[in-house]
C-alpha cells in the first residue's frame, strides 16, 4: 500500500469506527430549575450510564411558558428537540398540533419499548389520553393540591384535627383568629387551579361542557354555576374577618404560611419539600375541604382531585434511531425505582402503581406522614367526566382571565356572580377562537 | 459657518453608514414587515395551518374593551414614568453639578442603576414591597395600612411606575449633568451679579439652555416607557391585578398574548398598532415640541 492510498483510506476507517460507536443524541428540553433541575440532570446522567446506545441531553429552557414557546419556535425553524416538557394547561395546544407531535403510545409501539398503559395511575394518565384512551404524552411531574396546616397554631388554639369540610375549616379559622393565635385562617396558591378547577373535580361538578372539553373543541366553561359562585363568594366574604387572605397568583402566598400569619395553606403536593425547608414548626397535610351540601361524589362526599404539573411530549421530525432512544428513556423513566425516588424527593405524584407500592414498602409514607395524602386524594374514587381533568384550548390565557376576575372579586370591585360570569364570557370567546383556528 | 464634513470619495460615506443601516434593516425593518404580514393571518402555534383573514385580527382588537383600557393605562404609565424619572434626574443633576468634593463618588452611585437589568430592578422593588416578605410592606402594615398590590390595582401601578422610573433616572441624570456642565459659567455668574435668585437663574437661564437635552430625553424616555419596561411588569405584576389588568400595558399585552397565549396573529396586530402609536408620538414631538427647543 502506498502512502497515498493509506491516507485516502484512513478517513473512511475512522468514519466506520466512529459509526460503530456513535451514540445517538436525544435532546430533552425541560422547565425544571433549582433543586428539581439538578434532579433532572441526575436522571439523565443515570440513564446515560445505564446503556451505551443513546446520549440524553437535558436542557433547561426557563419556566413552563418559556420552554413551550421555545420548543414551538424551534419546531417552526426545524430545530426542535425530540422531547419537550409541557405543562398541563398546554395539553390542548399540543394535542391540536397533529403533525407536530408523535403520540407516546405510537412511539412506544413503533420503537419496540415495553409499554403497558395499565401500569400508570389512571388519575394521572386520564389527563393526557385521547378519547380512545391512548396515551399521548408521558407523565413526568404531576401534583395535586392539598391542605397544609400549622400544627403549632392548631394546638395552641385547641383545634383537634384538620378540617375536612369548608364549614369545619371556617370554624377552625374563627377559633384560631378569635384566640389571637394567627391573624389569618388560610391562603391559597394557584387560585384557578385550586379554588376553581380542583374545586369542581373534588365536588364532581363540571368545569366545562363536553366532559370538561375532552369530547370536543365546542366546549364552554361552566364555572359560574351556583356552587362555584357560592364558594367564591364565601371566600370573598371571609376576607373581612381574616379567615381568607389572598397572596398572589402563583405560590407567592407561601410566605403567609411560612411566617405563621396564616394557619392553613392550600397548594400543590409538590410544595411539601419547600415547606420542610422553610418552617420550624410542625405542620400537617390534609385533603382539600369540601362543601357537604354541594359534593356529588359516589358516597355524597368528595370525588377525586385532579392533577397539575407537566408531561413529556415527543415532537416529529427526528430520525428513527432518536425515537428509539426516546422510547428507551421513557421505559427507564417509568421504572419503579426511578419514579419512586423522584416522587419521594419532589413530592410529585408517582406515575405508576408500582412506584407508589415501592415507596410504601420502603417505609417512606410512615416516616413522612402526610406525603401520601396526594395519592390518596387523586385515587379517592374512579374519575368521572367531571374529574378526569380538563382540556380547553388557550387555557394559559383563560387561567389569566380567571385570575383577573378573581382578583376583581377579592378587591370587592365585583361580586362572585359578576366576576365568574365575566370569566365565562371572556373564556368562551377564546375557546371559540381556538375552535376556529383548529378546525 | 457651516459644520459639514466633506468626503472626497463618493462611496466612503455609504460604507460608513452601511453597518447601521444593515442592523436597522435586519433587526427592525425586517421583523416589522413580518409583523405586518402576520397581523393579517391566523395561525396555530406550530405554523401547521395558516389562514389569511384580512383585518379580522384588527377588528377583534378594536372590539375589545380591554384593549382600550390597556391604551389608557399605557398613556398614564408612560407619562408618569417620564415625568418622574426626568424630574428627579434633573433635580439630582443640578445638585450634583454643585458638588465639588467627592463628586465622582456621587455620580457613580447615581449612574449605577442604569447597569441593572429591568427584571432585576423589578425584583429589587419586589423585595421591598412584596406584601408577604417585603420590608416596606411590613412597615406599612405596622402603620395600619393594608398594602397588597396583588389586590389593589393602584398600588400595583404605583409600584411599577416607581421601579421603571428609578431605573431610568441614571440615564437621564448623565445627560442632564453633561448638559449642565456645557452651560457657560459666565452666563450664570452674570445673572447672579445682576441679583437673580437661584430659582430665577434656573428657570430663565439654565432650563432654556438645557432644552435640547430635555427634548432628547423626552423622546427617549417615552420610547423607554412604551417598550423597555416589559421586564419590570413581568417580574412585578405580570400585568395584574384585577380585570382588566391594572398594569397590562400595551407592550406587555403584546408579549402575553403572543408568547404566553400563542395568539401570533392577534399579537402581531397589537404590535403594529403599538408601532404606529409610537411613530405618531415621535412625529408630534418633533413637529410641535422641537419648535420650542433652542439649540
Amino acid at each position: 500500500m502506498t502512502l497515498r492510498t493509506a491516507l485516502a483510506a484512513a478517513p473512511a476507517i475512522v468514519l466506520a469506527a466512529g459509526a460503530a460507536h456513535a451514540q445517538v443524541e436525544v435532546q430533552w428540553w425541560h422547565a425544571m430549575g433549582g433543586a428539581l433541575g439538578e434532579k433532572v440532570d441526575e436522571i439523565a446522567a443515570n440513564f446515560n450510564a445505564s446503556q451505551d446506545d443513546y446520549v440524553l441531553t437535558a436542557v433547561y429552557k426557563g419556566n413552563y411558558t418559556e420552554t413551550m414557546t421555545a420548543a414551538i419556535a424551534a419546531f417552526r425553524a426545524g430545530e426542535q428537540p425530540a422531547i419537550v416538557q409541557v405543562f398541563e394547561v398546554g395539553t390542548a395546544t399540543m394535542m391540536a398540533a397533529e403533525g407536530a407531535i408523535y403520540p407516546v403510545y405510537e412511539l412506544m409501539a413503533e420503537h419496540g419499548a415495553d409499554f403497558d398503559p395499565a401500569d400508570y395511575l389512571a388519575a394521572v394518565t386520564g389527563y393526557y389520553t385521547d378519547p380512545d384512551g391512548n396515551m399521548l404524552s408521558m407523565p413526568f411531574n404531576s401534583s395535586t393540591p392539598v391542605l397544609y396546616y400549622n400544627q403549632a397554631i392548631f394546638e395552641a388554639a385547641g383545634v383537634e384535627e384538620a378540617p375536612t369540610t369548608w364549614p369545619e375549616l371556617e370554624a377552625a379559622a374563627r377559633q384560631i383568629i378569635d384566640g389571637g393565635h394567627a391573624s389569618c385562617g388560610f391562603t391559597t396558591g394557584w387560585q384557578s387551579w385550586v379554588q376553581i378547577e380542583n374545586f369542581s373535580a373534588w365536588h364532581n361538578i363540571p368545569i366545562g361542557t363536553l366532559s370538561n372539553g375532552f369530547e370536543g373543541l365546542g366546549t364552554e366553561l361552566a364555572i359560574n354555576s351556583a356552587a362555584h359562585v357560592a364558594h367564591i363568594q364565601a371566600l370573598a366574604d371571609w376576607q373581612a374577618d381574616g379567615i381568607f387572605k389572598y397572596g398572589g397568583r402563583r405560590s407567592d402566598s407561601a410566605g403567609l404560611f411560612y411566617s405563621g400569619e396564616c394557619a392553613m395553606y392550600m397548594n400543590s403536593s409538590a410544595a411539601y419539600a419547600g415547606i420542610v425547608d422553610s418552617v420550624d414548626f410542625d405542620f400537617g397535610v390534609g385533603m382539600l375541604p369540601y362543601w357537604p351540601d354541594v359534593a356529588q361524589g359516589p358516597d355524597g362526599g368528595p370525588q377525586n382531585s385532579i392533577i397539575g404539573g407537566a408531561t413529556l411530549w415527543v415532537l416529529q421530525g427526528q430520525d428513527s434511531e432518536v425515537y428509539d432512544g426516546a422510547a428507551a428513556f421513557f421505559s427507564y423513566l417509568s421504572s419503579p425505582e426511578v419514579q419512586a425516588e423522584w416522587h419521594q424527593f419532589t413530592g410529585y405524584l408517582p406515575i405508576t402503581t408500582a412506584a407508589a407500592e415501592l415507596t410504601e414498602e420502603q417505609g417512606f409514607y410512615a416516616e413522612n406522614p402526610g406525603t401520601d395524602t396526594s395519592i390518596r386524594q387523586i385515587n379517592l374514587h374512579a374519575p368521572t367526566p367531571n374529574s378526569k381533568g380538563l382540556r380547553f384550548g388557550s387555557f394559559v390565557q383563560i387561567r389569566d382571565i380567571i385570575n383577573e376576575e378573581l382578583e376583581a372579586i377579592w378587591a370587592g370591585d365585583k361580586t362572585a356572580q359578576e366576576g365568574l360570569d365575566a370569566a365565562v364570557e371572556r373564556g368562551n370567546d377564546l375557546l371559540r377562537q381556538f375552535e376556529g383556528d383548529n378546525s | 459657518m457651516q459644520k459639514r464634513v466633506t468626503f472626497n470619495s463618493r462611496t466612503l460615506p455609504y460604507l460608513l453608514v452601511a453597518p447601521q443601516i444593515l442592523i436597522t434593516l435586519l433587526f427592525f425593518i425586517w421583523p416589522a414587515i413580518q409583523a405586518v404580514g402576520q397581523s393579517f393571518q391566523r395561525e396555530d402555534p406550530f405554523g401547521l395551518r395558516t389562514a389569511f383573514v384580512w383585518f379580522d385580527n384588527y377588528i377583534r382588537l378594536f372590539g375589545d374593551p380591554f384593549y382600550y383600557h390597556s391604551i389608557q393605562i399605557t398613556l398614564v404609565f408612560s407619562l408618569l414614568v417620564t415625568l418622574l424619572s426626568m424630574g428627579v434626574a434633573l433635580f439630582l443633576a443640578t445638585m450634583a453639578d454643585r458638588v465639588i468634593r467627592g463628586a465622582t463618588g456621587y455620580k457613580t452611585l447615581l449612574i449605577a442603576p442604569y447597569a441593572i437589568a429591568p427584571v432585576i430592578a423589578g425584583v429589587l422593588w419586589l423585595f421591598m414591597f412584596q406584601p408577604t416578605i417585603g420590608i416596606v410592606a411590613y412597615m406599612l402594615d405596622q402603620l395600619g395600612y393594608d398594602w397588597n398590590y396583588h389586590v389593589h390595582g393602584n398600588e400595583a401601578m404605583m409600584l411599577v411606575i416607581l421601579a421603571a422610573a428609578w431605573k431610568q433616572i441614571s440615564y437621564n441624570f448623565l445627560f442632564f449633568l453633561a448638559g449642565l456642565q456645557a452651560i457657560p459659567k459666565s452666563l450664570i455668574e452674570a445673572a447672579a451679579i445682576d441679583g437673580a435668585s437661584p430659582t430665577r437663574r434656573f428657570w430663565t437661564i439654565i432650563f432654556p439652555l438645557l432644552s435640547p437635552t430635555t427634548f432628547f430625553l423626552l423622546v427617549v424616555n417615552i420610547v423607554y416607557a412604551f417598550f423597555d419596561t416589559f421586564g419590570i411588569i413581568d417580574a412585578v405584576t405580570s400585568g395584574g391585578p384585577g380585570s382588566p389588568g391594572a398594569t397590562n400595558i400595551l407592550v406587555y399585552k403584546v408579549y402575553s398574548d403572543g408568547f404566553v397565549g400563542l395568539d401570533l396573529g392577534g399579537s402581531s396586530a397589537q404590535s403594529v398598532v403599538l408601532m404606529i402609536i409610537v411613530i405618531a408620538l415621535t412625529v408630534v414631538q418633533f413637529r410641535y415640541i422641537e419648535r420650542r427647543v433652542h439649540y
